[in-house]
């Protein structure tokens, strides 16, 4: 159990920049301290007193709220993601919905219509949907919210030990104050106020389609002269003037076309956007069940963006490896151990043919295992100084901590892979203290003083420890990147050829490797330089810089000592995935923090590189630069694949400078795959987003640790890893998943289908409703341009409610054109996404003129058919209604009909939903037609059904229910609408009061209500 | 062919692997439940368009249509339609001094009568309409001016109209009844119709005009304020249309029981029309005998009380005479249109099939591994 008292150095929390080895693995478990939670406010210094409660309960931090009411001005550590309570949810949340473009323009509709001058559609056309859009965003948002208060809770009330009167005292967090000293074990939470991530949804809106409905409306505009200035029975009393005539009729218009863009069209693509997301979460083929972890979509927003994906860039560490580290090989004074034996024909098959027993060393860890006897054997002889140093330094230098007994902490998985093969070497670490490190050398236990530990960090690529030896002797260890060992060597350290041989051939085993060496200090020397880093140590300004500056006078004229190789096992699936992803076009970047041998090599081994592939190095850029090139010129001109490696020193030098960016992107956008080594976290986001910025392609980003975090925000699409190392990588990507290997399924599968659907969705939504609506256009030729609607207001109300959005919504939720294995199979049919060819302004079009086709057939169809023509009854039924009704019923075939068509996986529930929603059209048709509900909102009802039969039973019932005295003459006649939904007598027959059965000519003159109802009390 | 053989996939098999959670059943596992819809394999019948389905549909498409569209013009074309504008706009038409001098407030009204021959005899009932043209109906303005509650008998609607029917609200400080620009503008010419036997003698024709409205609305939609008993006294307080001469329960002198609202030749008119050319039903000639024709083959005159002006917005008004069948009125266009989409069906089916024929080389289901 390990306690780290805050206050003993300023240490900083989790920082992107932090990159310890070669590699780039952070840390963050452990290395927080938490009594400095909040950035002082404004200019005024920064005080803060460790276990000291009643100090920043002083006065002078209180910052003045309003009038005397005074706050203080360090918050307390309650955390608070949750954005409404009980009183400000209503007015809170509707402010919120209201920000978005698209409810403030429908709200705008709906006060449009509630201009009695300009209104062309009652106002509950408007306001029935907005009504419950707003309302089903408000119960996500609540039941987000609700979320948001349980995990708050939680937090809040977690258990933390907190220094209080002398000894630790088990409190809340959320009564932590400032200042207040903590305790933390291992695998403890940390709600540190600001690093609690909080997504919003926002959903995009497609501007073309209003472009089109403006360009409409002024199209209805010019033609707009109105007929009638001298058409009497017109006159409306008002003076107005043809051309105010003429805008009142376009606000009318603007109103009327509305429901191309509707707001259900919004709600659809969230609904769908939802669920593609929970498809993810539910896929048992992307769960990981050694760790318990399905696939997580973190943004619901970004799914159809994962099938048209350009450019992959992925970390190597983590990512496309295991983070499992194993120390496998050295090289020391320039002699190498661990290789195998098929490898080292030399070494005797005795010794290293099989595992070297740890029997001997009662540390050992038995898990470990090494194929070099020999090492062992001149270790255990105690002969070879250098290698007794090689071990000493691998347990001295280094960050790890110790949790219990022989169980160590390393901040990341190289260094613990390190120090536990010095123990197992007979070096083994036993305890730190602040200025301490208490080791058992060959079962000789030894304290060092440890006089300065000079840190890891990114750009130093090193860290060094300066001890002072049990026998006073003061010796620098140092291990790093061999790049920056060797630019530091002394001159007369040896083995520097052999070493860099051994190095090389490391790397070509995708060994990651890390060069050590030591440096011996006279004290004087120490004492010169001790002062300038207590000097460095209390600078106020750019104390980071003035620090490193100070480990650089010390960092010199080192003696190599040799080199380590860890092996870091690639993941499972590794190859096959990233072949595939090949195959559908996608261009893969590795940006890792390796060198460069070692990059090369993964690349090989997880098939990134292939061996027809012509690779470029980045340390030879173009002699000429790209500015005298013509653009279409390519840069490699040779035929085949190429491939790209660069390191990030030269990203900075060639590739990062304005001039050339354009350059280096067309370049490298010409290689099927390109790995960057010995890149920062910082170039890794700038990387992605000059790609970004010159290809205009959807980017995505993978990758599992704190380092990579820049690079997943800066990427179109951030896909987190979660792994072995923290959460942020996962915290602050979209869509979060165990293993590499899971992307072809997100991309290939989940991405394909999302785009898919949702293109196949737009499609018919704009198809439909531009169908719908464009009969209006149609109808305005023949109305006087008077913007009267061809359909009746509750048709056009819920048209986009019940009678036309559940099929299409099912299409955008179900439809497979062909299944997830096929999809795999033929990776080939990710194309088409990439290209964008499912939905741009072709497909949009096409679904326009194939709206407007529609939209002519099912207006000038009825039209011929009105214009001059008798009911069977003699009447003639060109009247408005029969006209409405007609239209929109065969509106509703058709459009029910072409979702038919366009389905392409046709499940149970998108037979229903079809079915149902021409049911649904008939039966509310049926209501609105009856009469009752005309006679009670005469108004609001006017489409009366002419169904005699119907009327009758309506008012049998009414009768039965009454007393039979209620009396009116009826005179039967024969209906003929060809809408009306005549009932038959079912009902009375099966009741058993049975009535005489009418005839069906017009005979039943004299049948009355009384008649039938008396009888049926007789019976 | 159904698509629902779904090949279990490995992980199917094993469930949550034991190993791996330590606390057998004490901590819930995070793994998503294993069902068809989770997983999105649910059943489903995967049709894909092919030649072998889509030709075959062309074709039934024509064959059906084609007879519908044929036995519809047959019939269209057995109809029998009479047609006679008398609007006046040609100085020689007989109406030509009525259109001319047309006046809202003149007290006499203006008449003139057209002779017209039938040269076919109309047999079963016969049908009067009369035509509008060139008259917009369906102007929002004018379709939203009225106020059914009042028309449906509401009292409070009655002595107090709906807005929509401004300006024809009220006039000289009462509310009018009914209000509104529909109801102003009723058509209020008056059509008698004659026969001229062989002797050149005129005998008139009986013309129903009971039984010309919607049968719901003229008993749901319509109702007189306070029943239909003593009608002056339920629309005491209201004003007659501006246009109109007489007030509303005097509509029809003849007939006590059809004035008021529920008046058929006022319902009919409030039935807006969807188009600027329309014709409503206006009177109908019920067959007599089984022997005579309903109107015989012969010479006939109109009479014509010419009171409601067209001119000013250059409308049409027409008489038209026709007779009824299981398809309704004389209508080609239902019968081209079917003919027109079905023959359209067929001959894309046989290009469909020669190009089928002509280019299919390659076998046609491309082995496609599974």
């Amino acid at each position: 159990m390990t306690t780290r008292n805050a206050g003993t150095h300023g240490s900083v929390g989790p920082n992107d920049e932090v990159m310890p080895y070669s590699d780039d693995e952070t840390d963050d478990e452990l290395d927080v301290s938490t009594d400095e939670e909040e950035e002082p406010s404004g200019e005024v210094g920064w005080k803060v007193k460790a276990n000291d409660r009643a100090y920043h309960h002083l006065p002078e931090f209180d910052k003045k709220v309003f009038l005397c009411f005074k706050k203080s001005r360090y918050s307390g550590n309650v955390i608070k993601t949750y954005k409404y309570n009980v009183f400000t949810f209503l007015p809170l949340n509707l402010y919120e919905q209201f920000k978005r473009v698209a409810n403030i323009y429908f709200l705008a509709l709906l006060i449009l219509q509630c201009i009695p001058a300009i209104t062309t559609l009652p106002w509950y056309t408007t306001l029935i949907p907005l009504v419950v859009v707003l309302g089903v965003t408000a119960v996500k948002d609540l039941v987000d919210d609700l979320a948001r208060h349980r995990m708050d809770k939680e937090i809040n009330n977690r258990k933390c030990e907190v220094l209080l009167d002398g000894r630790f005292q088990e409190s809340k967090w959320r009564h932590i104050e400032v200042g207040d000293v903590i305790r933390l074990k291992k695998n403890d939470f940390i709600p540190v106020r600001g690093h609690v991530v909080d997504m919003l949804l926002l959903s995009s809106s497609n501007p073309n389609s209003l472009l089109l409905l403006y360009f409409f409306i002024k199209k209805a505009k010019t033609n707009a002269s109105e007929v009638g200035s001298n058409a009497w029975y017109l006159y409306d009393g008002r003076e107005d003037s043809t051309s105010y005539r003429g805008f009142l009729s376009f606000w009318g218009y603007l109103i009327v076309l509305n429901t191309m863009v509707p707001i259900s069209l919004y709600v659809s693509v969230e609904v769908i956007r939802l669920g593609q997301s929970k498809f993810i979460n539910w896929d048992l083929q992307m769960y990981y069940a050694e760790k318990d972890t399905p696939a997580k979509a973190r943004t619901t927003t970004l799914n159809e963006q994962l099938g048209q994906i350009e450019y992959i860039f992925s970390d190597k560490t983590g990512t496309l490896t295991q983070n499992i580290m194993q120390f496998k090989k050295c090289t020391i004074a320039g002699h190498s151990y661990g290789n195998r034996p098929s490898s080292d024909p030399h070494s005797s098959p005795l010794l290293s043919s099989k595992p070297v027993d740890w029997s001997w060393n009662r540390d050992a860890d038995k898990k470990f295992q090494f194929m070099d006897n020999s090492l062992v054997a001149c270790l255990r002889s105690k002969k070879d100084k250098e290698a007794m140093d090689f071990f000493r330094l691998l347990s001295l230098c280094h960050t790890v901590m110790v949790e219990s007994e022989l169980v160590y902490q390393a901040a990341s998985p190289d260094e613990g892979a390190l120090v536990t093969a010095a123990r197992n070497f007979g070096f083994v670490f036993l305890s730190r203290t602040q200025d301490t490190i208490t080791i058992r050398e060959m079962e000789q236990e030894k304290t060092y003083e440890m006089l300065a530990l000079l840190d890891f960090n990114s750009d130093r690529k090193r860290m060094s420890i300066i001890l002072k030896f049990p026998d006073g002797r003061i010796r620098l260890y140092c291990k790093g990147a061999d790049t920056v060992i060797y630019q530091r060597l002394s001159p007369n350290s040896k083995h520097r050829e052999s070493t860099q041989s051994a190095l090389d051939k490391f790397a070509n085993e995708t060994l990651r490797t890390l060069c050590l060496c030591y440096k011996d200090i006279s004290s004087s020397e120490y004492e010169a330089w001790s002062r300038k880093h207590m000097d460095a140590q209390v600078t106020m300004v750019n104390r980071e810089a003035a620090l490193d500056q100070v480990y650089e006078m010390i960092e010199k004229n080192l003696m190599l000592i040799g080199a380590t190789a860890i092996e870091d096992k690639l993941q499972e699936g590794v190859p096959e995935t990233i072949a595939k992803l090949a195959k559908a076009d996608i261009k893969i970047w590795v940006l890792t923090g390796d060198k460069k041998e070692t990059a090369e090599n993964i690349g090989f081994s997880c098939s990134l590189l292939t061996e027809d592939m012509h690779l470029h190095y980045g340390e030879d850029p173009p002699t000429e630069s790209r500015g005298k090139k013509k653009p279409a010129e390519p840069f490699f001109p040779e035929p085949g694949k190429n491939a790209l490696i660069i390191t990030g020193g030269w990203l900075v030098s060639w590739g990062g400078q304005g001039f050339f960016q354009i350059d280096f992107v067309d370049m490298a956008c010409e290689c099927e795959s390109v790995i960057c080594c010995r890149v920062t976290p910082k170039q890794k986001a700038n990387v992605v987003s000059l790609v970004k910025k010159y290809k205009k392609a959807v980017t995505l980003s993978i990758g599992d640790g704190a380092n990579d975090v820049n690079m997943i925000k800066t990427a179109d699409i951030g896909v987190g890893i979660s792994g072995q190392e923290g959460m942020q990588a996962v915290m602050s990507s979209d869509f979060a998943f165990a293993q590499f290997r899971y992307l072809q399924r997100l991309l290939l599968v989940h991405g394909r289908w999302s785009y898919i659907r949702m293109c196949k969705f737009l499609r018919f939504f704009f198809f439909k409703n531009f169908a719908f609506t464009l009969v209006h256009f149609w109808y305005s030729f023949f109305s006087g341009y008077s913007a009267q609607v061809a359909y009746e207001d509750w048709f056009i109300t819920l048209y986009n409610l019940f009678y036309s959005s559940l099929p299409v919504l099912l299409v955008g939720l179900l439809d497979q054109d062909v299944n997830d294995r096929l999809s795999l199979k033929f990776p080939k049919l990710y194309l088409p996404g990439q290209q964008g060819l499912l939905f741009n302004y072709k497909n949009f079009f096409i679904s326009l003129f194939h709206g407007i086709f529609v939209s002519l057939i099912i207006f000038f169809i009825p039209y011929g058919a009105f214009l001059q023509t008798m009911g069977q009854d003699g009447e003639a039924p060109s009247d408005y209604q029969s006209f409405a009704v007609v239209t929109a019923s065969s509106l509703i075939f058709t459009v029910n009909l072409q979702i038919s068509l366009d389905t392409s996986y046709w499940t149970f529930v998108n037979c229903f939903a079809v079915l149902g929603s021409i049911a649904i059209y008939f039966g509310i048709m049926f209501d609105l037609h009856s009469a009752g509900i005309h006679v009670i909102f005469p108004r609001h009802f006017t489409f009366t059904g002419q169904n005699r039969k119907r009327y009758e039973l309506e008012m049998q019932q009414e009768a039965r229910k009454r007393a039979p005295a209620f009396q009116r003459g009826l005179r039967s006649r024969r209906s003929g609408y060809a809408f009306s939904h005549s009932r038959g007598f079912a009902e009375l027959i099966a009741s058993g009061r049975s009535i005489r059965r009418r005839p069906l000519s017009r005979i039943g003159h004299h049948s009355s209500i009384r008649e039938v109802s008396e009888r049926a009390e007789n019976i | 062919m159904m698509a629902s053989s779904y090949n279990a996939k490995e992980e199917d098999g094993h469930h949550s692997g034991p190993s791996s959670h330590g606390g057998a059943g004490a901590v819930k596992s995070k793994k998503p439940d294993n069902t068809a819809f989770k997983q999105q394999r649910l059943p489903a019948w995967q049709p894909i368009l092919t030649a072998g389905t889509v030709l075959p549909a062309f074709f039934v498409i024509g064959l059906i249509f084609i007879p519908i569209g044929i036995g519809l013009y047959v019939t269209s074309n057995n109809i029998k339609e009479f047609e006679i504008d008398y609007t006046g706009v040609d100085v020689s038409s007989p109406c030509f001094s009525c259109a001319k001098n047309y006046s809202w407030d003149s007290t006499t009204s203006c008449t003139c009568s057209v002779n017209f021959t039938l040269e076919q005899p109309f047999e079963s009932n016969v049908f009067m309409y009369y035509g509008l043209s060139n008259f917009y109906q369906n102007h929002r303005r004018y379709v939203k001016s009225r106020d059914d509650s009042q028309l449906n008998g509401d009292r409070s609607a009655l002595t107090n109209p709906s807005k929509e029917c401004e300006p024809y609200r009220t006039s000289e400080g009462q509310p009018i009844a009914p209000c509104g620009a529909i109801a102003n503008s009723l058509f209020n010419d008056t059509l008698v119709l004659y026969h001229v036997d062989s002797n050149g003698t005129k005998i008139s024709i009986p013309l129903a005009k009971k039984g010309i409205a919607w049968w719901t609305d003229k008993h749901v939609k319509f109702r007189n304020p306070g029943g239909n008993d003593n009608l002056t006294i339920a629309f005491q307080g209201t004003n007659k249309p501006v246009n109109w001469r007489k007030p509303v329960f005097e509509l029809d002198p003849d007939d006590r029981d059809n004035n008021g609202f529920i008046n058929e030749d006022f319902i009919v008119w409030m039935r807006t029309a969807a188009l600027p050319t329309f014709r409503k039903l206006y009177r109908i000639i019920h067959k007599k005998s089984s022997s005579t024709p309903t109107l015989a083959s012969g010479r006939y005159i109109l009479d014509i009380t010419y009171n409601y002006p067209v001119l000013s917005f250059d409308g049409r008004k027409r008489m038209i005479l026709s007779t009824i069948s299981w398809m309704g009125g004389k209508n080609p266009f239902l019968g081209i249109a079917y003919i027109t989409v079905g023959s359209i069906c067929f001959f894309l089916g046989v290009v469909l099939l020669i190009i089928h024929h002509k280019y299919d080389s390659r076998n046609s289901s491309a082995d496609i591994p599974n």
